[in-house]
């Protein structure tokens, strides 16, 4: 992919920050966030995530490092900066006796914006909260509140959206209702920022994916690159008999033993015309090794997750 | 560095809602915790208890009932105001909005102080109907309502901030701001105290409060108003340092 053109909509240079408990939970982060992208932040659990989206927003003080939104320097033009971002956390802290138009009407009024009850309008109804508008926060359900934290986040048309886990906990109807909702935003031009658990998640919504552990990116790439790792297709061939070693006759072919001599591993890009696999076959039988199941496995996300992160435990 | 105005309205409507909503406990429960105070010690054994510098008993202890509300009313609405987000987490909302701390502390303490101030002339006029009142100098007297409803509003804010837990933000009120008040003057004079007590009494602020508040209705005081004044422009300015350096560090609100 081209690199941007234009200058990231947020520059994070040498984040580092140390709890007064002495937990270093980012060790000198650098990331640029591209204007208009959905990038997703992977990473278990006290990785990071959480604290890296605080420090954006004025939640956390970082220890060392500047973040810069949109030129603006969060410490030193901290009006400026926080002003183009909306930020849904990750548990559902709301209000509980406000009505959802009140509080989304509220959030709207911290950020310094005029009253635009239009506005409000447009962003409860693309939530579907829009019959809910004078309800009380306390009598929604968890997946109402979740929605409630993202049209707070909406009230004052920020410019870059911070969701921290938007879908934990929320079933897959919602989930993908969720996932609408964010694709909308970004096709009117919000710069999505979300970190989750789930590997699907990213893959689904990501232009680009960052991997963070232990306070460290470990990866940023773009998600086609990515999946372009992940093409890759293992097919298992279960044998009868067990081999000591791959026979002579096939060592034209990427194969590999497991399973103590039971399976043949051949390893296949997927997006090639012709994977090789009847040919494959055809010389499997014609030098006489009999096999009586077939397995293909695909890499996806998770494992080159696990693996990344594996590798670093 | 207040810019943001409608952060400041919005921050203030927000708590002035929550008012509303429970308004039998924010105006109806302290008007009748007061009445009462008014027809026991004022109606009914106040009958029986001589005038201290010439002022009944029952108008005597009117500014001091009025100062007694209005601590501890102005204490525990900014202490609840300011804890309850902490405690369920809206308070991110807060500190990532483009807000300075001056709009923070001006919404939730103007807001927390108006309430009291209100409360304060509601009683007022409640005592008026119970005892003959007259107020010698009312400008002053609203600015020492106004000015103990901020500084105390201030010291609220203080303890929300500082307290983490329900206990500590109950306690405070308990143990230090309602003996202070009851031992300030309410109910008496300093000069009926032996003198060693006096000089004792002094040390206590509210005192100068409730000797000040006294002197804007009957120009009787414990000490001098201008003392008053300056000791209660102390406080309120002490106050401020607290909430500077507690903002400056972070304390309790960022980690």
């Amino acid at each position: 992919m081209k690199p941007p053109d234009r200058p990231p909509v947020i520059a994070i240079r040498g984040l580092a920050k140390t709890y007064a408990t002495g937990f270093r939970a980012l060790k000198g982060i650098d990331l640029d966030i591209r204007s208009g992208e959905i990038f997703a932040l992977l990473g278990p659990n006290g990785a990071g995530k959480t604290t890296l989206i605080g420090t954006v927003c004025g939640l956390v003080r970082p220890s060392a490092g500047t973040v810069s939104v949109d030129g603006h320097d969060i410490a030193t033009d901290y009006r400026a900066a926080r002003a183009l971002i909306g930020l849904v956390p990750q548990e559902l802290t709301t209000d509980a006796f406000e009505t959802v138009w009140a509080t989304v009407s509220f959030s709207r009024g911290l950020f310094g914006k005029r009253k635009d009850p239009a506005h409000v309008e447009k962003v409860l109804r693309s939530l579907s909260l829009w019959d809910k508008k004078d309800s009380k926060i306390m009598t929604l359900s968890g997946g109402m509140k979740r929605r409630v934290l993202i049209a707070k986040a909406l009230a004052h048309e920020p410019r870059i959206l911070f969701l921290d886990e938007p879908t934990a906990g929320v079933d897959v109807a919602l989930r993908k209702d969720m996932w609408a909702v964010v694709r909308q935003l970004r096709d009117s031009g919000v710069t999505i920022i979300l970190t989750t658990h789930y590997i699907e998640e990213a893959e689904e919504m990501a232009d680009r994916i960052g991997i963070i552990d232990h306070g460290e990116l470990v990866l940023v790439e773009d998600k086609a690159t990515l999946m372009r790792k992940l093409g890759k297709k293992q097919l298992l061939v279960r044998l009868n008999e067990p081999l000591e070693t791959v026979p002579e006759g096939l060592s034209g072919y990427r194969l590999a033993l497991s399973d103590e001599g039971r399976a043949l591993v051949y390893t296949y890009d997927t997006r090639e015309e012709r994977t090789g696999i009847t040919r494959l076959l055809g010389d499997l039988s014609e030098a006489g090794i009999r096999f009586h199941d077939l397995d293909t496995v695909q890499s996806s996300l998770e494992d080159i997750f696990v693996d990344l992160v594996g590798q670093r435990a | 560095m207040i810019t943001n105005f409608r952060a400041v309205r919005a921050i203030y409507v927000f708590e002035m809602a929550r008012a509303g909503r429970t308004l039998l406990q924010s105006i109806v429960s302290p008007v009748l915790s007061t009445s009462l105070y008014f027809i026991v010690f004022g109606a009914a054994i106040g009958q029986r208890i001589n005038e201290i510098d010439g002022v009944p008993y029952g108008a005597f202890i009117v500014p001091g009932l009025i100062m007694l509300l209005l601590l501890t009313q102005s204490v525990a609405n900014a202490s609840f105001g300011i804890y309850f987000p902490r405690f369920t987490g809206t308070i991110y909302e807060v500190l990532s909005a483009p807000v300075s701390y001056g709009e923070i502390v001006l919404g939730y303490v103007g807001a927390a102080a108006t309430k009291s101030i209100v409360l304060g002339l509601i009683v007022l006029a409640t005592a008026a109907l119970f005892v003959p009142l007259h107020i010698a100098h009312p400008v002053w007297m609203l600015t020492f309502l106004v000015l103990t409803a901020v500084t105390f509003s201030l010291l609220g804010f203080i303890i929300g901030i500082w307290a983490d837990g329900f206990e500590k933000l109950q306690l405070v009120p308990l143990l230090v701001i309602t003996p202070l008040t009851f031992l300030g003057g309410t109910f008496y004079s300093i000069g009926v105290l032996p003198p060693p007590w006096q000089t004792v009494a002094l040390i206590n602020p509210v005192v100068y409060l409730i000797s000040g508040f006294r002197w804007s209705f009957f120009e009787t005081a414990d000490v001098h108003v201008g003392v008053s004044l300056g000791m209660t422009l102390a406080f309120l300015a002490a106050c401020l340092a607290v909430i500077a350096w507690m903002f400056r560090t972070g304390y309790r609100l960022k980690t």
